[in-house]
Order: structure tokens, then C-alpha cells, then sequence
């Protein structure tokens, strides 16, 4: 559906991206992850023809794109912030790209119709834009862009607006609307909540380049990198040798899962294989803080030696602050970097 | 399936669209400005470039230099005083009639000079009001031309700066109150500093017209009181002294320039981040005897400065046995004494024409410039902005006659057309339409035309379906700018305006240039249905008057 190859965007001297390749198969949904600045959301311009490309190609169904004027490339691109059209009711905004293509009154009618009931907005046509709050304008601007039935959909920051509840929600009828509708998905995020229960797969981007790619599990589980796994929220990397099903850190010796790489390495800890015990066995820690989240309290360490811990534990077993702890490390929580 | 790529395309559709005002500017501005200068400055083929020192140094030319410039300065703080107060109230009170009111101080702006001329000279000229009253007469004083400049310009800051104030967020005052400020204090810190580049726009563009003044001052000034621009007109038009001519142009021509580049800076730092709110939301009723004074006091400003001189010239218009009589005698060719070719009557249908082709022309060049400005741009780009600004300070007396002496040989022969006389005039409307239409087209997100081509809409529909209905309201106050400034044109109109062929100021002008009552009576009754005309279509403008257009 769509091929990346070696796609190079400069702002000046910037590389906003830089020799990326990828590709989307038909029907599926691939999220780009990363933070602000890492050239996501520029990569979405380039597909879409709005950004100059400086380098590399864009295929769309193995046609090259360079040259194809935006308005030709027959793509779909919901913007962060909507822009709709204010001057439109709903009925006009969504029926834009049917009225560019020559689609019948009629024909627009019945779509925008039927749209507007997909997206849960059943008769809105006649309403102004201005009257929506953010999660309709949002439902508008996903049918708008679904109308003219492109053969890729893109999505920047398609939830980053709304407040956390509607996106936790939204996000679960996003995907069950696209894999209805057999719809390719090109989407942009930051949150990696939201890219995690969108994405068949996930592309994690740093500066410009390709972090790492794999489904939402994949990368969950195995981070390729101290990068996507501080991005991922995880801090309990440091530096070792790893032999065998043993790693050597100033945190003493991780068990690693069999089969893991050997040699220095980094060794990334998530907070669940972070065990608590009698300050007598194990890594000797002070507690710094405890923080609530819910379901779970993360408990922040200092160990005698090496960079800070962080633990999940119950509540219930929670020690306190100041309190000396002894900690151990579980295999199966334990992640070498490569 | 070979197209161009679209950055190419982009770039040659802004060359494409600024053709045609670059070509228009270039043929009926600078050539003729260029050819009339170059007709005083050169005597057998060689530059006498010594005359701008022999001229500069001639005592009468240099009492013209120093009374323009001493003038204006006192104009712009007259007016910043006067006007300041009503910018306030405003922006910030809410009080029954402020709509009507915003449109009434708005009429002087857009009437024809010589009709503002004219009102002052019934109010207190020589048989005027202040005369009969208590024998006053100020038309022989600096005074007189003082208070019309105000009169003309009050609407230049309460739009430029009150527009601005009303959308300020007062929660800003709030904030500083909030930590600790006085009231005063919280106003001089927090509300003076975003208001100081609109101030500083408004004045510049008041010294700006008042420096070129020329209607005013032609009917006002009297042969004691001379700016420049009237200086260039005796010297051109009775004098015949081209070279001293040429040069006062090139005088006025730099001065303009640079109150023009300060002008675009100021500009630029009041573009900058300001947290602006809906005007609707800063307006209160005023609270307490302070504030009812205040509002009265701008009230009688209004109707003493305003209202007054307009009411003075309406009434003027009516007299004679039945009270009619000079709007019949301008239906009669040899009323005033074999002033006219024509009934003067007929001057309202010329003057109609020609500022419906002036609004054609102006809306048009003015609207590709618009366009093709609309992206910011480099350097370049910039500085052709600030260039079409240049018209409205030129002396205008120098485009007529440098139409004359240029545009006479064919394939440019339009000395005997009638479209020189709305080509005059649409160069001065341009720039309103310009100043209008840019702050909305760069105020449109620029991501909205990309979802539209996104959703498959070419570049000419982006720009239909997009811009065209958010500037739509700016496009039709543009061109009643357009129309109201090329109805009341007369610095140019006067030299290139046919005898057979006047337009309502020149005619106005002609008429007071008459002895006798009857000539006087008609010059006000023409200058009435002038007003009239121009507020009906200023009144129109008023109901479809955008929040953004105020920059002018």
C-alpha cells in the first residue's frame, strides 16, 4: 500500500527525518510513536504531499509520489487540531471531498448520512461546527476525512485533545472501526497508550529515525534500546556483563531469561520484577517515595550503590518512606537491551 | 501524468498573481512619478541635480518644510489627545448606541478632504457659525486646519487602537492587581506596553496624512498656511515651476518613505503574541461618577467636533427664498457665473462611475497583491508591502500631472479616456484594500487549506473554497474604503478630472473658488449630497464590519 524508502525531509540544516523506510500493508494500522520533535508528525506531511521530500521516495500502491500535487495523492488526513471548516455545518464539512470529486448532491447526501451515523453523530448534518464540543468536532473531522473513502488514512495526534476518559474510549471504537471497514491506517502519536491499543504495529521514532518497529507486544516486552525504553516509562536501566543467565551490575547480579544476548550489554528492570524483602537478603535500598497510582503503589529507591530503582508492589505491602528494604530481581521481568 | 512539483507550482503562482499589480503600480505610478520628476530635474538631457540644493535653500520652500512638519506633529498629538479617551470608552464600555456611535466618528474618515475643508469653513470661517455667534474666526489661524485634521483622523486611532484594546484580556490587569499593583500601576505595566505599537501605528498613520494634507489646507490654509503637497499644486498648476515642483516631490517622496518603514516595523512588533480576547467579553457599563464623566465627556467631544462642523454644513447648504435654492441652481450650468461647462449636478454621475470603476480596478489589483502577500515571506516580499503603501503619501498632485505629461503618447495614450481619471484614483484605494484584505487571508490557518487539498482540492479551489468565504465580509469593507477614498480623491482628480467631466470635489474645490453667495451656497450643498454618499455606503459597511479589519 504504501512504501517509505529512505524518505529524507531537512528544515535547513535540521534533519527532520532522516533515511526512513517503511512500509504499511493493506488494511492494516501502524503507529508512529515518539515525542515532540522527533519528526512524526512531518513525516505524515511528507506522505501527504505537503511536505517537500529531499530525499528517498514515497510509494503509494507502488506508484512513486513525486510530483503529485497534494490534492491527487487520494490520501485521508485528520489533523491534530480538526480544522474544520468553520464557515460548513457538519453536512458540508464531511461532504467536502466528495463535492471535490465530482460526486452527485444526491450521492453526497446519502454518504455524508451514513458517515455521520458511523462515527456516532447520527443527523448532525446541519449543525454548526462551532457548537461541537471537542469529542464531536473529533467524530466530524474522522468522517470528513473517511468520506472521499481514501485508500490510506492519516492521523496525527488523532486523540491528543481530549480529556482522558473520552480518548480511552475513543481509541477503542477507533479500532474497531477501522478493522470493520478494512481501512489502512497511518497514525501519529506520542501517547503510547493510545498508539499501543490502536496499532497492529508500532514504529517507535528518535530524531528522525527508526527506533524500533514490532507489534504493540513486542516492543512492549523487549525494547530494542535505553531509548524506547525510557519513552515506554521505563527508568531501571544500567550497565552489564552479561554471562550465561546472569548479568553483573553495580546492582549486583540480574537474572536474565535464558537465550538473552551476551557480552556488555544494558539491562533493562520493569518495576514488577522489582521484589521487596528483609533488608538482610538482596540489594540494600533506602525508600524514597511512594507514589498511589491506583491498583498499584510505585515505590522509589536508593540503593547503596548505582542509579535509583523503581518497584511496584500492593499497597498493603508498601513499606514506607525512609524505610530499609532488601531487593531482589525476577527473570522474567528482566530485559536485555541489545 | 506530468505535473509540476508543488513547491515549483506555489512559487510561479505568486509571481503569476503579483504580474499584475507589479505592472500596474509600475505603468500608472512610477512612470508617471518618475517622468514628471525627471521632466523638473533635467534640462537637455542632463541630471541638474544642483537644483535640489538651490531649491532646499530658498527661505519661502523652507517655511513650507518646517510649517508641514510643525503642523502634522501638532496634529498627531492633538489628535492622540483627543482621541485616546474615546479609544478607551470604547473599548471597554458598553453603553446603548455604541454601534451607531462607532460608525458616526468613522463618517469624517472616509469624507472627501475637501468636504471636511468645506464643514470647517461653514463652522468657523468667514460668515460661518463662530462668526455670526460671537464674531470667531479661525480660518486664518493654524487652528482651524488643526482641529480638521483632528476631525479626520479621530477614527484612525479609535479604530487602530481601540480595536485593539477591546480585545485585550483584562484578566492580564487582574493578574497584576492579582500581585500586588495599583490600578494605575496595572494599566501603565501590563496594558500600556501591548497597547504602545498600536499608538505608535495610529500616529504614524496620522502623520502620515496629515503631513500630505492638501484638501484641508488648499481650502483652509489660505496663502499664509502652505504644506507641501499644496506647495507642489501652486507651483505646479499656477506657477508652472516644474524644477522647484520636482524637487518638493522627491521631499515629500523620501519623508513618506520612512514614515512608511517605520511604520511596517511597528507593525510587525504588534503582530507579535498578544493574548486577544472576543470584544464582546471586555465591555462593561461604566461604575461610578468617574467613569459616567468620562463617557460624557467623550460624548460632547463627539458631537462638538464631529457632529457639529456636519450639521454647520448641512444646514449652510440650505438657503435662499425657499431653501432649496442652490441644490436647484446646481441644475443649472450658468447659476454660478459660467463656473461649469456642465450643471454641477452632473458631477454626482461622473463622481459614481468613476469610483465604481476606481472600486473595479482598486479590488482587483489590490486582491492579487492581497493573495500573493497572504505567506509570509522573505525580505523581498516584505518590502513590496510596505512599497504598496507608498501611494497613499505621494503626492497625489504629482500622479495627476505626471499622468498628464506621461500617459500622452500612444500606445499609452489616455489623456482623452475616461479611465484616467478612476486609474488616479484606484491607486490610492488599493492600499485600503490591501490593508484590509491581508490581516484576514494571514489570519486564516494555513492548515485549513492543507486539509482541503488533503481532501482533494486543487490549489485555484483551496482558495474558493476556503479562503474566498472567510474574506468575503473583508472583500466588501475593502471596497467601500475603495469607494469612499476614490469618491473623495481630488489631489490627482483635479488635474486629469475633464471640465466638461468634474467630479464632486472638484467641483466643491471649483465652486469655493467663486465669489458670491449663490456659489458658496452651492459649493455646501454639493458637499452634503458628497457626505451623504459616502456615509449611506460607510452606514452599509457598518452592518458587515469584521473584527480583524481593523488595521486601518
Amino acid at each position: 500500500m504504501l512504501r517509505l524508502d529512505g524518505v529524507t525531509v531537512r528544515f535547513g540544516a535540521r534533519v527532520a527525518v532522516d533515511a526512513v523506510s517503511l512500509d504499511v500493508a493493506d488494511h492494516e494500522i501502524v503507529c508512529v510513536l515518539g515525542p515532540s520533535g522527533s519528526g512524526k508528525s512531518t513525516l505524515l506531511r511528507a506522505v501527504a504531499g505537503l511536505q517537500p521530500v529531499d530525499a528517498g521516495r514515497v510509494l503509494l500502491d507502488g506508484a512513486d509520489q513525486a510530483g503529485v500535487p497534494v490534492h491527487r495523492r487520494g490520501l485521508g488526513l485528520m489533523f491534530q487540531d480538526h480544522q474544520l471548516f468553520p464557515q460548513r455545518d457538519v453536512g458540508g464539512n464531511v461532504a467536502f471531498g466528495l463535492r471535490m470529486r465530482g460526486v452527485s448532491r444526491k450521492e453526497q447526501a446519502a454518504r455524508v448520512a451514513e458517515l455521520l451515523d458511523l462515527v456516532g453523530l447520527p443527523g448532525a448534518e446541519r449543525r454548526a461546527v462551532a457548537a461541537l464540543s471537542g469529542g464531536e468536532q473529533q467524530r466530524v473531522a474522522l468522517a470528513r476525512a473517511l468520506a472521499p473513502s481514501p485508500r490510506l488514512l492519516m492521523l496525527d495526534e488523532p486523540l491528543g485533545q481530549l480529556d482522558r476518559g473520552l480518548r480511552e474510549r475513543l481509541v477503542v471504537e477507533l479500532r474497531h472501526l477501522f478493522g470493520r471497514l478494512g481501512t489502512t491506517v497511518l497514525a501519529v502519536t506520542h501517547d503510547q497508550g493510545e498508539a499501543f491499543a490502536l496499532a497492529d504495529r508500532v514504529v517507535v521514532m528518535r530524531d528522525g529515525r527508526i527506533a524500533q518497529s514490532g507489534t504493540p507486544l513486542e516492543v512492549w516486552r523487549r525494547p530494542a534500546s535505553e531509548f524506547v525504553a525510557r519513552f515506554l516509562g521505563f527508568d531501571n536501566v544500567v550497565e552489564a556483563t552479561v554471562s550465561g543467565e546472569a548479568a553483573d551490575t553495580v546492582w549486583g547480579k540480574v537474572p536474565v531469561p535464558a537465550g538473552s544476548p551476551q557480552g556488555g550489554r544494558q539491562v533493562l528492570v520493569r518495576p514488577a520484577g522489582v521484589r521487596l524483602g528483609d533488608p538482610a537478603d538482596g540489594l540494600r535500598c533506602t525508600v524514597e517515595a511512594r507514589t498511589f497510582r491506583g491498583h498499584h503503589v510505585a515505590v522509589r529507591l536508593r540503593p547503596d550503590a548505582g542509579p535509583p530503582l523503581e518497584a511496584e508492589c500492593a499497597l498493603r505491602d508498601a513499606p514506607d518512606e525512609g524505610a530499609v528494604v532488601g531487593v531482589t530481581f525476577t527473570s522474567d521481568e528482566v530485559v536485555v537491551l541489545s | 501524468m506530468v505535473l509540476a512539483r508543488p513547491e515549483v507550482t506555489c512559487g510561479a503562482l505568486r509571481v503569476g498573481l503579483m504580474v499584475l499589480p507589479v505592472a500596474f503600480f509600475a505603468v500608472f505610478f512610477a512612470y508617471p512619478v518618475a517622468a514628471i520628476v525627471g521632466r523638473g530635474l533635467k534640462s537637455d538631457g542632463i541630471w541638474q541635480f544642483g537644483r535640489l540644493g538651490e531649491v532646499l535653500s530658498r527661505p519661502d520652500i523652507l517655511d513650507v518644510l518646517w510649517f508641514t512638519t510643525w503642523q502634522a506633529l501638532a496634529s498627531t498629538a492633538l489628535t492622540l489627545l483627543i482621541a485616546l479617551p474615546g479609544a478607551y470608552v470604547f473599548a471597554r464600555f458598553d453603553f446603548p448606541g455604541k454601534q451607531v456611535l462607532r460608525a458616526v466618528v468613522t463618517v469624517p474618515f472616509v469624507l472627501p478632504t475637501v468636504v471636511v475643508g468645506t464643514a470647517f469653513l461653514a463652522l468657523v470661517g468667514r460668515g460661518g457659525l463662530t462668526d455670526e455667534l460671537w464674531g470667531l474666526r479661525l480660518d486664518t489661524t493654524v487652528w482651524a486646519i488643526l482641529l480638521a485634521h483632528v476631525f479626520f483622523n479621530y477614527a484612525v486611532v479609535i479604530r487602530t487602537v481601540g480595536g485593539l484594546w477591546s480585545q485585550l484580556d483584562p484578566r492580564q490587569e487582574e493578574a497584576a492587581r492579582v500581585l500586588g499593583a495599583s490600578r494605575f500601576e496595572a494599566w501603565r505595566r501590563v496594558t500600556l506596553p501591548a497597547l504602545a505599537p498600536a499608538v505608535a501605528a495610529a500616529a504614524l498613520m496620522v502623520f502620515l496624512f496629515t503631513y500630505t494634507s492638501f484638501g484641508v489646507v488648499q481650502i483652509l490654509g489660505g496663502p499664509a498656511y502652505t504644506t507641501l503637497e499644496a506647495e507642489i499644486y501652486r507651483q505646479t498648476a499656477q506657477l508652472l515651476d516644474l524644477p522647484t515642483a520636482a524637487v518638493l516631490t522627491l521631499v515629500q517622496f523620501v519623508a513618506v518613505a520612512a514614515i512608511l518603514a517605520v511604520h511596517a516595523r511597528t507593525v510587525r512588533r504588534r503582530e507579535t503574541a498578544l493574548k486577544l480576547v472576543d470584544a464582546a467579553q471586555t465591555a462593561r457599563r461604566p461604575r461610578g461618577a468617574g467613569q459616567w464623566a468620562l463617557l460624557g465627556a467623550v460624548l460632547l467631544t463627539v458631537v462638538l467636533l464631529l457632529l457639529l462642523p456636519l450639521g454647520v454644513l448641512v444646514a449652510r447648504s440650505f438657503g435662499g427664498a425657499d431653501g432649496l435654492a442652490y441644490y436647484r441652481a446646481l441644475q443649472d450650468a450658468g447659476a454660478g457665473g459660467g463656473t461649469f461647462l456642465v450643471p454641477p449636478v452632473e458631477a454626482i454621475g461622473n463622481s459614481l462611475q468613476y469610483a465604481l470603476a476606481a472600486t473595479g480596478i482598486a479590488l482587483l489589483i489590490g486582491g492579487l497583491a492581497a493573495t500573493a502577500l497572504t505567506r509570509r515571506a522573505g525580505r523581498l516580499v516584505r518590502g513590496f508591502d510596505a512599497l504598496l503603501m507608498l501611494p497613499l503619501g505621494v503626492s497625489a498632485v504629482t500622479v495627476g500631472f505626471g499622468f498628464l505629461i506621461a500617459l500622452d503618447e500612444p500606445p499609452l495614450d489616455l489623456r482623452s479616456s475616461w479611465i484616467l481619471v478612476p486609474l488616479a484614483q484606484a491607486l490610492v484605494g488599493v492600499p485600503f484594500v490591501i490593508r484590509t484584505m491581508l490581516p484576514v487571508l494571514r489570519a486564516v490557518d494555513a492548515r485549513l487549506r492543507e486539509a482541503a487539498a488533503v481532501l482533494g482540492a486543487s490549489p485555484w479551489r483551496v482558495w474558493r473554497e476556503v479562503d474566498l468565504p472567510l474574506v468575503r465580509r473583508a472583500v466588501l469593507v475593502a471596497a467601500g474604503f475603495a469607494f469612499a477614498v476614490s469618491l473623495g480623491e481630488f489631489g490627482a482628480t483635479v488635474f486629469i478630472a475633464r471640465p466638461d467631466n468634474p467630479t464632486l470635489p472638484v467641483a466643491v474645490a471649483r465652486l469655493l473658488g467663486r465669489p458670491g453667495e449663490l456659489n458658496y451656497g452651492q459649493a455646501m450643498a454639493l458637499s452634503t449630497i458628497l457626505m451623504a454618499v459616502c456615509a449611506v455606503a460607510l452606514l452599509l459597511l457598518e452592518r458587515i464590519r469584521t473584527d480583524r479589519s481593523g488595521e486601518l
